[in-house]
């Protein structure tokens, strides 16, 4: 472990509790967002290490989403949304002209709160993603989708029904085969906001259980407003606090000490 | 449960059952109120026109001021109209529709043009014409011909096609294009492969509408294309016959025309544009029955 000082505004530093030899896979540097004028993400400087898990925490309307779809540049569908600051994936920086959003969209997937399948058979929901960057039905599509389900924990369950609607599973099967679906692009990041919120426990479980087999090959990062969730299923969690990024740290530190009044008042429920 | 409110419970359950059936009975009678005058006009023509059918009368070019012979040239004419405006509407149609609603930045220029597309759909069809006629016959040199009068009835049919369009990509959840351009889709492509599939009922619903009036008009293909001719058009720069205007000279100015002529080509003009719709319907249940399979 070692202890870093992050830069958050010009007169604040938070120090930051480092495993050492952890690369960091991509990481935001002052950004502000502003919709119109509302500054919804004030100066928010955070890493999310690679092969880890990263969890975005906070009270509703604090702007949790709105930080996690900076990563993937989903702001840019918000027609009133300004960003101020940079995103690196790898030290590249995301908001530089010449990136191609397609080209980080494949290596920054995302999965959304409510699960979103198209309106498509189970086989084409996965095969969406290598279809639309050149895959071949002949080359090998199948063996990517049943790769893919498998990685999703999906795949018993749905290998006799891949021609049928992807809305004849369950929720918890719609959002494994929304995580299927970013998997087939074959994703360095996966970014998921609050995806299991619409899911009953059972469903939530395996989710968590499917993350943590995933963060062997990939990083994540979690939005969640389930406190529980983040405790139980998450590496590293940040705090976020009307737009400020009030604290971040290894997550059992995070939750046993918190080093600052606020986000100890959340954790205890005494928030607002 | 006390017995008291058992009995407040039902006499409330009973009075709004009357208001129930009132607003039924005069609900019931307003559908009655449309669907009258629709038959009477279907069943009229049929009863008036039924007589002059034959096959003749279909395959027959017309003979002496179509006294003699059929209406082939008329069924000709209209049918190409119609796809016409299929061919030019639609294509234009669609991608204006996609561009105000998928690329455009939604703000008030935005509104206020699709205010203004809607309006456009209310301008009388002869102002059309006369625009036809000065841009298409004049401007553009295309004289009186079959391209002229098509163009003319497509710019007719494009602001219902337009409307029709972009309500039916606005019933397209915002979450499935999220998703698409998530996945590294480009907008295109995720159009194409997501939203347009489930826009094409919508879209369909419009176009029909739209060509079923085209196919009615008389006063703007009156000056951009039609003559009162036997002769088949045989390229785009020929002048042409179609039904409606051949329904209305023969109506107007050839004396001695029997009834039942008259009633024959309006039968005919009814039955090509419920074919058309018929199509049309067909084409949407068939999208209809494949969204059903996907569970929409
Ligand atoms: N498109 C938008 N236009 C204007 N303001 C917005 C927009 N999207 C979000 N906001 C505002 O930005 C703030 C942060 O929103 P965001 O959705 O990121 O919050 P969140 O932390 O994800 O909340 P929740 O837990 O409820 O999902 C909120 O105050 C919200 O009202
Ligand atoms: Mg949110």
């Amino acid at each position: 472990m070692s202890i870093v000082n992050l830069t958050m505004t010009e007169n604040r530093t938070v120090p930051v509790v480092f495993e050492e030899n952890v690369a960091v896979k991509m990481r935001s540097q002052a950004v502000s967002l502003f919709y119109d004028k509302v500054e919804a993400l004030k100066e928010v400087t955070l890493p999310i290490l690679a092969n880890r898990i990263t969890a975005i925490i906070g009270p509703s309307g604090c702007g949790k989403s709105s930080y996690l779809r900076l990563f993937n540049r989903m702001n840019d569908l918000i027609w009133n949304a300004k960003v101020k600051g940079q995103v690196y994936l790898d030290e590249e920086a995301l908001y530089d002209p010449k990136i191609d959003v397609v080209e980080l969209r494949k290596r920054v997937g995302m999965v959304f709160q409510k699960p979103n399948p198209f309106p498509m058979s189970v086989f084409d929901n996965v095969a969406y993603g290598p279809r639309l960057h050149g895959a071949k039905e002949m080359g090998g599509l199948s063996e990517i989708v049943e790769r893919c389900l498998r990685q999703a924990a999906l795949w018993e369950e749905v290998k006799d029904k891949l021609k049928g609607s992807a809305f004849a599973l369950s929720g918890g099967q719609q959002q494994r085969l929304c995580i299927a679906r970013v998997l087939a692009v074959g994703p360095e990041v996966i970014l998921l906001d609050e995806p299991c919120s619409a899911l009953d426990p059972a469903s939530t479980m395996r989710i968590e259980d499917l993350m943590q087999e995933l963060k062997v090959n990939y990083t994540l990062a979690i939005v969640t407003h389930n406190m529980q969730q983040a405790g139980r299923a998450s590496d590293y969690t940040a705090y976020l606090l009307m737009g400020e990024l009030i604290e971040f740290g290894p997550t059992k530190s995070l939750f046993t000490y918190p080093r600052d009044k606020r986000t100890e008042d959340y954790l205890t429920g005494r928030w607002g | 449960m006390s017995p008291t409110a058992g009995k407040l419970e039902g006499r409330h359950f009973r009075s709004r059952n009357a208001t129930q059936t009132a607003a039924f009975i005069f609900l019931g009678a307003c559908v009655l109120l449309i669907l009258v005058p629709v038959i009477y006009i279907i069943v009229y023509t049929i009863v008036n026109g039924a007589g002059a059918i034959s096959w003749d009368f279909l395959t027959q070019l017309p003979k002496q001021r179509g006294l003699q012979g059929g209406i082939f040239s008329a069924i000709v004419g209209s049918f190409y109209l119609m796809v016409g405006v299929v061919v030019f509407a639609l294509p234009v149609g669609i991608m204006a529709a996609i561009y105000l609603h998928e690329y455009a930045r939604q703000g008030p220029l935005v509104r206020l043009i699709n205010l203004s597309i809607v309006n456009l759909a209310g301008v009388p069809s002869i102002v059309y014409g006369l625009f036809g006629l000065s841009f298409f016959v004049l401007m553009l040199k295309m004289g009186s011909s079959l391209l002229a009068a098509s163009l003319t009835l497509s710019c007719m049919a494009l602001p219902v096609v337009v409307t029709a369009s972009r309500e039916a990509l606005a019933t397209v959840p915002n979450s499935y294009r999220e998703g698409s351009l998530a996945l590294g889709a480009s907008r295109w492509q995720t159009i194409v492969r997501v939203v347009l599939p489930q826009a094409w009922p919508g879209i369909l619903t419009g176009l029909v509408l739209a060509v079923s009036r085209a196919a009615g008009e008389t006063a703007p293909i009156l000056i951009t294309g039609t003559a009162f001719t036997a002769i088949l058009p045989t390229s785009l720069f020929d002048q042409f016959n179609a039904l409606p205007y051949h329904l209305y000279v023969v109506a107007t100015q050839i004396p001695n025309m029997p009834k039942s002529t008259q009633w024959g080509i309006t039968l005919v003009l009814l039955v090509m544009v419920l074919l058309f719709n018929l199509t049309a319907i067909i084409l949407r249940i068939r999208l209809r029955a494949q969204r059903k399979k996907w569970g929409l």
